[in-house]
C-alpha cells in the first residue's frame, strides 16, 4: 500500500514526459496518448486520495533522498489529492467536449502541438497542487503560463495572437511580483521548503521582527497570484482570451488555469505564512475590496456583452471575485467556502462554455446572443445543460452555485465589519447574474415565429436541429458535467467535511 | 526620516528601483519591444536582489579548487542556483513574447498594442 506514495511524483513525471513524446506523434495518436495520460493520472490520484483518506494524515515524498532543508519535497494531504482527481475529471470532460471544434479550428499539422500544451498544463497543475517547495512552485507557475498561452494562440487569427500577448503581459507582471515576494521570504527565513519557511515565519511573527518585509512579501505574492488569476482590475485580457480561443482551451483556461494559481495562494496562506498571520495583516482587506468590486463589475460587463462566449468569460471575473472575497473575510469557514467555490465554478463554467458552443452549433455557428432564439429547442441537450449552468451560477438550490453562495453568506455572518458589505454584494451580484443568465435562458427557449425570421433585417442565421448523436463526445461530456454539478449541489456535506479535513492537514 | 538604513542597503534599493522601472515599462509602454525590455529589466532586478542577498563580504564563490572545505570560506550557493533557474525561465518567456511580437508585426505592421486592438475592432471579427 505504501507504493501509492510514489503516485503523485509519478503522475507529474508521466504528464511532463508525455508532452515531448506527443510532439513526434500525429494528431490522432497524440489525442489518444493525451486521453490515456489524463485518465491514468486521474486513476493514480484517486488511489492517492483513497490512501490519504485511510491514513488520515498527510505524507511527504522526498525527492532524491536529500532530507528536509536541502532536498525538494512533495507533500500530499486529502485536499491536494482530491484537487488532483477533480482537475483530471474536469480536464478530461473539457477535452471531450471540444473535440469537434479542435479538429475544425486547428490546422491538421498542428493538432499534436495542442496536446503537448495540454500535457504540460496538466503537469504544471499537478506540481502546483503537490509541491512543498516555493521556488518549484514559481517555476511551475511559469510553465503553466506558457502552456496556457500556447492553448490560446493555437488558433491562428489576429484576435487570438493579440489575446495571447495581452495574457502573457499580465501574467508576467504577476509572476514578477510573485518571484520578488518569494525572494523576500527567502531572505527573511533562509528556507525554500514551505514547512521550514512556516516555522521561521512563526518565530518572526511572534517576536515582531521584520514585520514590514514579512507583510510586504505576503502582499507581493497575493497580488502577483491575484493578477495571474484575473482578479478585477487585472481582467482586461480575459474576455478576449476566453472568447476567441478554441472551445477546450476556453473551458480549461477558465476552470483550471486560474484555479491552479488560487490553490497555490491557499497553500501560501496556510502552509507558508500561517493563516493567523495572514488574517492579522491588512493584505486580506485589499483582496476583500477587489473581490467585491470584481463580483459587481464583472457582472455589469457581462450584461453589456452581446457575444455569448465573452459574456460567460466576464461572468468568470465575477466568480473569481467571489473566491477572493472569501479569502478577504479571513476566517476558516470563509476559506472553506472559497475552496468549495473553486470546485463549483470549475464544474459550472466549463459546462457553460461547452453548452454555449452546442447552442451555437444549432444556430449556424453564430455566437451573437440575438441569433440564439429558440436554440434550446433545436439542440435539446445543450439547452438543458446551459439552463443547469445558468441556474447554478445564479444560485438556485439543488445546483452547486447555491451551496457556495450559502457558505459565503454563512461565513460573513457575525463578522463585525465585513458582514454587511458581503451580504449586500452577494445580493446585488445574484440579481446581476440572474439578469444576464436568465435573459439568455429565456432567449434560447423563445420559439422562433416563422414569419419573424423572414421579416427581420438581419440576414437570418442558418438554423438547424442538432441531435445528441451528432457529436457523441460533446453530449457525453455535457451529461457528465450536469451530473457533476448536481452531485456538487446535492451532496455537498461529505465534500465540505473533506475540504475541512484537507485544510486542517495544511497546518 | 532616517536615511542611514537606505545608505547601508543601497544595492538592494537600486535593485528595487530597477524592478519598479521594469515593472512600469512592462505595464505602461505601448510598444511591444519596449515592454519586453521592461520585462527583462524587471527579471534582472530580481536576480540582482537575490545575488546581493546570497553574497557575503570577503568570501569566495562556492567552488572547491584549493582544497579549502570550510563552509566559512564560501558564499551561499543557493541564491546563485535560484538565479540560474530564474534566467532559464525568463529566457523562455522572452522568446515566447518575441515570437508573439513577430506574429503580430507580420500581420498588422505595427508594434503598438493599442493600435492593433483598434485594427482588430475595425476588422470586426
Amino acid at each position: 500500500m505504501d507504493f501509492v506514495r510514489n503516485f503523485p511524483f509519478m503522475s507529474i513525471i508521466l504528464s511532463l514526459f508525455s508532452g515531448p513524446l506527443t510532439s513526434i506523434l500525429n494528431g490522432k495518436w497524440a489525442k489518444r496518448l493525451n486521453t490515456l495520460v489524463i485518465g491514468t493520472v486521474g486513476i493514480m490520484s484517486s488511489f492517492v486520495l483513497a490512501y490519504t483518506l485511510k491514513t488520515k494524515q498527510a505524507f511527504v515524498y522526498i525527492m532524491g533522498h536529500f532530507p528536509a532543508p536541502w532536498g525538494n519535497e512533495i507533500r500530499v494531504g486529502i485536499l491536494e489529492a482530491f484537487m488532483a482527481v477533480f482537475f483530471c475529471i474536469i480536464m478530461m470532460l473539457c477535452m471531450m467536449g471540444g473535440i469537434a471544434e479542435r479538429e475544425a479550428e486547428i490546422e491538421e499539422s498542428k493538432q499534436n502541438l495542442y496536446y503537448i500544451m495540454v500535457n504540460l498544463l496538466l503537469c504544471s497543475l499537478l506540481a502546483l497542487i503537490y509541491t512543498n517547495d516555493l521556488f518549484t512552485a514559481y517555476v511551475f507557475v511559469e510553465i503553466n503560463t506558457i502552456s496556457a498561452c500556447g492553448l490560446i494562440m493555437i488558433r491562428q487569427n489576429g484576435r487570438n495572437i493579440e489575446a495571447a500577448t495581452r495574457y502573457m503581459i499580465m501574467s508576467l507582471l504577476g509572476s514578477g511580483l510573485l518571484l520578488l515576494g518569494i525572494c523576500f521570504l527567502y531572505d527573511l527565513t533562509g528556507q525554500l521548503l514551505m514547512s521550514n519557511i512556516k516555522e521561521a515565519v512563526q518565530l518572526l511573527a511572534a517576536s515582531g521582527q521584520y514585520h514590514v518585509p514579512l507583510i510586504l512579501a505576503l502582499g507581493l505574492m497575493s497580488v502577483g497570484l491575484a493578477i495571474k488569476s484575473a482578479l478585477y482590475p487585472f481582467h482586461a485580457w480575459l474576455p478576449d482570451a476566453y472568447g476567441y480561443s478554441t472551445l477546450s482551451s476556453a473551458a480549461i483556461l477558465s476552470s483550471l488555469v486560474s484555479k491552479g494559481y488560487i490553490f497555490l495562494l491557499v497553500k501560501i496562506f496556510y502552509r507558508v505564512i500561517g493563516f493567523s498571520v495572514v488574517c492579522e495583516s491588512r493584505v486580506i482587506n485589499i483582496l476583500f475590496v477587489f473581490g467585491i468590486l470584481g463580483m459587481l463589475m464583472g457582472s455589469v460587463s457581462a450584461i453589456k456583452e452581446k457575444d455569448i462566449r465573452r459574456m460567460i468569460a466576464f461572468s468568470s471575473v465575477a466568480q473569481i471575485g467571489y473566491i477572493y472575497m472569501g479569502f478577504g473575510l479571513g476566517t476558516e469557514v470563509a476559506v472553506r467556502a472559497s475552496v468549495y467555490h473553486i470546485l463549483s465554478h470549475a464544474a459550472t463554467k466549463a459546462l457553460l462554455f461547452v453548452a454555449a458552443s452546442g447552442l451555437s452549433d444549432s444556430s449556424g455557428g453564430s455566437r451573437h446572443y440575438r441569433d440564439f432564439t429558440g436554440a434550446g429547442y433545436r439542440n435539446k441537450l445543450a439547452g438543458v445543460a446551459f439552463t443547469v449552468g445558468s441556474l447554478s451560477m445564479v444560485g438556485i438550490p439543488m445546483f452547486s452555485g447555491f451551496i457556495s453562495k450559502l457558505l459565503f453568506a454563512q461565513a460573513a455572518m457575525g463578522h463585525d465589519r465585513k458582514m454587511l458589505p458581503t451580504l449586500i454584494a452577494l445580493a446585488i451580484s445574484t440579481v446581476l447574474n440572474a439578469v444576464y443568465f436568465m435573459k439568455t435562458v429565456i432567449r434560447i427557449y423563445t420559439p422562433v415565429p416563422e414569419s419573424a425570421a423572414i421579416v427581420s433585417q438581419r440576414p437570418t442565421v442558418e438554423c438547424r436541429r442538432v441531435n445528441w448523436k451528432e457529436q457523441p463526445a460533446k453530449s457525453v461530456s455535457l451529461v457528465f458535467f450536469i451530473l457533476l454539478n448536481l452531485l456538487l449541489g446535492l451532496n455537498s456535506e461529505p465534500l465540505l467535511h473533506l475540504i475541512e479535513a484537507g485544510l486542517g492537514m495544511f497546518e | 526620516m532616517n536615511f542611514s538604513n537606505l545608505l547601508n542597503n543601497f544595492p538592494e534599493a537600486v535593485a528595487m528601483i530597477l524592478f519598479g522601472i521594469g515593472f512600469s515599462n512592462l505595464l505602461l509602454q505601448k510598444n511591444l519591444i519596449k515592454k519586453i525590455i521592461g520585462l527583462n529589466i524587471m527579471d534582472t532586478a530580481t536576480y540582482l536582489f537575490l545575488a546581493l542577498k546570497g553574497y557575503i563580504m570577503n568570501r569566495k564563490a562556492p567552488v572547491v579548487v584549493d582544497g579549502v572545505q570550510n563552509v566559512e570560506a564560501y558564499v551561499n550557493p543557493i541564491p546563485s542556483g535560484l538565479v540560474l533557474t530564474g534566467i532559464v525561465v525568463s529566457v523562455s518567456v522572452t522568446a515566447l513574447m518575441l515570437s508573439l511580437t513577430i506574429r503580430l508585426y507580420r500581420r498588422y505592421h505595427t508594434l503598438d498594442l493599442d493600435e492593433i486592438s483598434t485594427l482588430l475592432k475595425k476588422e470586426g471579427k
